[in-house]
């Protein structure tokens, strides 16, 4: 009985073996296969068990974290939701994250190996870092006064300071408050279905990711490539065009709405702001020579990021005669988001560097260590230092004479551009009132902010909106908000 | 190689009983436990749990009470066995507690605990009523009877999750095939030890194979059909395939007829392919062990198998940590059949390995008590009872890493179940009795020295 009582001992070590085989095969050998599974919940669970880092405005945290006790912990919240909104974005349990929330998640969620002491230290211990904080370049007051001035009206405030690149305040109104997204349940996807289909379309981030044609405002870009070209010597030289314009190649005429246009001089042309001089010019300036300018300003680059994607402001690189002079008024197919179009005035006061922009300031670990500072960088000289100085002093006389006198403040060297675009099928849809500018002390050296206002108001009469009667204003007091910090 | 050989200690008058080793062991299993209950509450609450010390001395002082009554009664036992039974109720105890802190609902650890003092009372209630497991040989045919009623009687209360196992009254419930498996342990041994030559050498040969009579063969072919019955109509699949390799195993070591395990290994073939095909309930569990992640692909969600597989592949090598993991995913048998699948994503790899070991070692320990009996009917019981531990164990911790079908079976002292840890004290505890018996010095050997001389015939 011995020898069968030893070989059922042997049966019994052969189970053994096939279980140790197997927890290898499972726990080891197919370990990484398992766990990157996405019917895993162990990723999501995780993420969730230990407080999000913040996102900062100035040294206050617009963000927190709240333990729910539930299965995924901890549920965002947010101070001043709506108006950081186009900032932070939402980190919902269920419908995952979006802008600085999405584009600085591994600081936040503590995943960053920037945050861990040691390379591979997470590895090691099988932990996480703490969340980091995510300081932002946002004033508050800046901010504020962008969101109070919009008023609840659709439209869109981009504030950036000229010489660094920084984005003093990014507005979208109306807004929605992404704590109602935060976490699971029915109220969050009540509050989803809800956002989602609102005429008003609150989660849209008309800042950066919406284009809009940008109409008068375009000019000060026409104005840069014919200057840059030489198409123009002379601001203040006559050009000969007549008004209304025939358009090349067609039978079409383009009318001024403006007095006093024909064979204007292009600072007359910026300072009532002219259809027929700047179609022309872009014309004589021709497609390539456009093409080259605008891509300084940052037309058609679809890799701008703030660390969040911008929306690719459009010129199109094929196009006839007729078109391309529609297109150098911001009509035809031009589009641009608010915060090109604050790059562009920022262009201009900055003597032409355009700096590239940015949001986050720096990101901290959890005990406040910088991680990672976000420097000022140049982007593209935009256009010559001289055509700048010749495109400042055309601004400055838009709202000393011309169309954008409601952004005048005492004291201080202000530059607008007032802009009313039209869209829609025959140009029927509400036109955009849009107004450009910057600001600059009398005792700095330097401009204090660039200021893009886009103001869509449906229910206004259609003959009130122009840039300078409802998005100038907005833009005089978030530069007087800019001036005072 | 003879029986004795590998047990006879240096001729000396005075043969070490090892108690000591017992109680050191003991007090390491106990602090091990109440380390790792420590571990839940830092990790979980980031503070020790206020009753550490209740449980440390709760353990500790059953420990000490099964301890006392071996060494009173059953000094030469073989003193691995106790602590390692300590240490997995003790590990047990702590996943169950590790996995309450999820359910706030559903508190099951005080009810095991409940449970294990009632299994660690039998287990002293056996150590010190049963002087000779010899005894026990007469009554194999109350035994079979009663583990036979204990089986069918299930049937006439309610299915639990798909298993008619349980039998419920008022809030009781327990689950009497479990006492049954110990139950058929002492009949097989009996049995066999009894007839063992009648089945090795009588009746007609056929090919190779020599067929004992039917009058000897009846019986067998009797508890047979009886298992697949059982698995039909309790839908237990592991039941029926543990008591059906108990008996393989048994016959075989009874008989040395290899001839038995080819025909016994085709008739649980045949018993599970036609129950496999035809039952529903084993039916699935035999489509989620060859594809765990259909219910993924058909966009349900994962299985309770796919996610003990990823509680599993969490684990990786070194584990989450006590307290750490996400085992509760596992859904409503996390405590129980899958508990394991707790130890693997919390202990990694490492900790399962000991787990496995600690398993094997106490299965090797009534190897080796069958190895150094001289009786036939405690060869057998000892072999038995350890082999109802492995293939246990085999069953279902392969059920639940994917290696075969999934059963529902617990794993011993680790799951939470009242009967299953009352049974497996019992087992213990006749493990204890076989093993003093095999290490005690025989009637002539300590006054001599010598080596009794080999009186079975000896194949």
């Amino acid at each position: 009985m011995i020898r069968y009582i030893r070989r059922a001992a042997a049966f019994c070590l052969l189970l053994l073996v096939a279980l140790l085989l197997n927890a290898a095969r499972v726990q080891v050998f197919e370990a990484d296969e398992l766990n990157d599974n996405p019917a895993n919940r162990r990723t999501t669970i995780d993420r969730y068990d230990q407080p999000r880092g913040n996102i900062l405005v100035g040294a206050r945290a617009v963000t927190g974290s709240e333990d729910t006790g539930e299965q995924l912990a901890y549920e965002r919240t947010y101070l001043h939701g709506p108006l950081y909104a186009p900032v932070t974005g939402y980190a919902s349990q269920t419908y995952g994250t979006t802008l600085l929330e999405n584009a600085e998640d591994g600081i936040l969620s503590g995943t960053d190996s920037l945050l861990a002491p040691l390379p591979l230290w997470n590895e090691i211990t099988r932990s996480r870092q703490p969340g980091g904080d995510v300081v932002t370049t946002i004033k508050d007051s800046i901010q504020r006064a962008a969101y109070e001035g919009l008023s609840g009206r659709r439209g869109a405030v981009a504030a950036v300071e000229p010489s660094t690149g920084r984005i003093l305040a990014l507005v979208s109104t109306p807004s929605y408050d992404p704590e109602r997204l935060s976490g699971t349940g029915a109220e969050v996807t009540d509050a989803w279905a809800r956002l989602n289909a609102a005429k008003s379309r609150p989660m849209l981030n008309r800042a950066i990711r919406q284009t809009y044609p940008p109409g008068s405002t375009f000019k000060i870009v026409t104005a840069a490539a014919a200057l840059d070209a030489r198409v123009v010597t002379d601001p203040d030289a006559a050009t000969d065009t007549p008004s209304p314009y025939v358009l090349p190649g067609t039978t079409t005429t383009l009318p001024d709405e403006a007095r006093g246009c024909a064979e204007a001089s292009l600072a007359e042309a910026i300072r009532v702001s002219c259809n027929t001089v700047m179609a022309h010019l872009g014309v004589e300036v021709g497609l390539d020579g456009m093409l080259e300018a605008v891509g300084r300003f940052g037309f058609n680059d679809d890799g701008l990021r703030i660390p969040s994607g911008v929306a690719k402001s459009n010129f199109d690189t094929d196009m006839s005669d007729d078109q391309l002079a529609l297109s150098s008024i911001g009509q035809f197919d031009t589009t641009a988001t608010p915060l090109q179009m604050a790059m562009v005035a920022s262009a201009v006061a900055n003597g032409g560097d355009l700096r590239y922009p940015h949001l986050v300031d720096r990101t901290t670990t959890h005990d406040g260590d910088t991680v990672r500072q976000q420097g000022s960088r140049s982007y593209h000289q935009a256009m010559n230092p001289s055509t700048a100085v010749q495109l400042q002093r055309m601004m400055v006389d838009v709202v000393e004479n011309g169309t954008g006198s409601n952004a005048a403040i005492d004291g201080v060297r202000v530059g607008g551009k007032t802009g009313t675009a039209q869209h829609g099928i025959d140009n029927s849809g509400t036109p955009y009132a849009w107004f450009i500018s910057w600001a600059q002390a009398p005792d700095s050296g330097r401009p204090a902010v660039a200021v893009a206002v886009v103001v869509e108001d449906a229910s206004a009469d259609r003959a009130d909106i122009s840039g300078g009667g409802s998005a100038a204003p907005i833009a005089r007091a978030v530069m007087e908000a800019a001036l005072d910090g | 190689m003879t029986a004795t050989t590998a047990d006879a200690p240096p001729p000396e008058l005075r043969l070490p009983k090892r108690r000591g080793v017992e109680l050191s062991l003991l007090v390491g299993a106990v602090l091990i436990s109440v380390f790792g209950y420590a571990a839940v509450g830092l990790a979980r609450n980031g503070a020790v749990p206020p009753d550490v010390a209740g449980y440390g001395a709760g353990l500790g002082l059953l420990a000490l009470l099964a301890h006392l009554a071996v060494r009173l009664r059953a000094p030469y036992a073989d003193p691995l066995v106790l602590p390692i039974a300590v240490l997995l109720n003790g590990l047990g105890l702590v996943l169950i507690y590790r996995l309450d802190l999820e359910t706030p609902r559903d508190q099951a650890a005080p009810t095991q605990l409940i449970w294990s003092t009632l299994g660690v009372a039998l287990f002293i209630a056996v150590v010190v009523l049963l002087r000779d497991h010899r005894v026990l040989q007469r009554y194999a045919y109350l035994s079979v009877a009663t583990a036979l009623v204990l089986m069918i009687v299930p049937i006439f209360f309610p299915a639990v999750n798909g298993a008619k196992i349980w039998i419920r009254i008022g809030g009781l419930s327990f689950q009497p095939g479990e006492f049954a498996k110990i139950l058929l342990a002492v009949f097989f041994a009996a049995y066999l030890a009894a007839n063992r030559n009648a089945l090795a050498y009588t009746g007609r040969r056929i090919w190779k194979l020599q067929l004992p009579t039917g009058r000897v063969l009846g019986p067998i072919v009797a508890i047979w059909l009886l298992s697949v019955g059982v698995l039909v109509l309790e839908r237990d699949l592991g039941t029926s395939l543990l008591f059906f390799g108990l008996f393989v195993i048994m016959l075989y070591v009874a008989t040395g007829r290899t001839g038995w395990i080819a025909v016994g290994l085709l008739l649980a073939a045949v018993g599970a392919f036609v129950v496999g095909s035809f039952e529903p309930h084993v039916h699935s569990r035999v489509q989620d062990w060859l594809d765990p992640f259909a219910s993924i692909d058909a966009g349900q969600g994962p299985n309770q198998l796919a996610q003990s597989l990823f509680a599993f592949a969490a684990g990786g090598m070194l584990g989450t940590g006590l307290g750490l993991g996400h085992s509760i995913l596992i859904g409503f048998a996390a405590k129980s059949d899958f508990i394991l699948a707790t130890a693997g994503e919390e202990l990694g790899l490492t900790g399962l390995t000991a787990v496995f070991l600690l398993y094997a070692l106490l299965v090797a320990r009534g190897y080796r008590a069958g190895l150094a009996l001289r009786d036939p009917f405690g060869r057998l019981l000892s072999i038995g009872l350890a082999s109802i531990l492995a293939l246990q164990v085999f069953v279902i911790a392969g059920g639940v890493m994917g290696l075969i079908p999934l059963t529902g079976m617990a794993m011993p002292f680790l799951a939470q179940g009242g009967s299953s840890v009352v049974t497996n004290w019992i087992i213990v505890a006749l493990l204890i009795r076989v093993s003093d018996l095999a290490r005690r010095p025989r009637p002539g050997q300590v006054e001599t020295g010598v080596i009794a001389p080999i009186l079975e015939d000896e194949r």
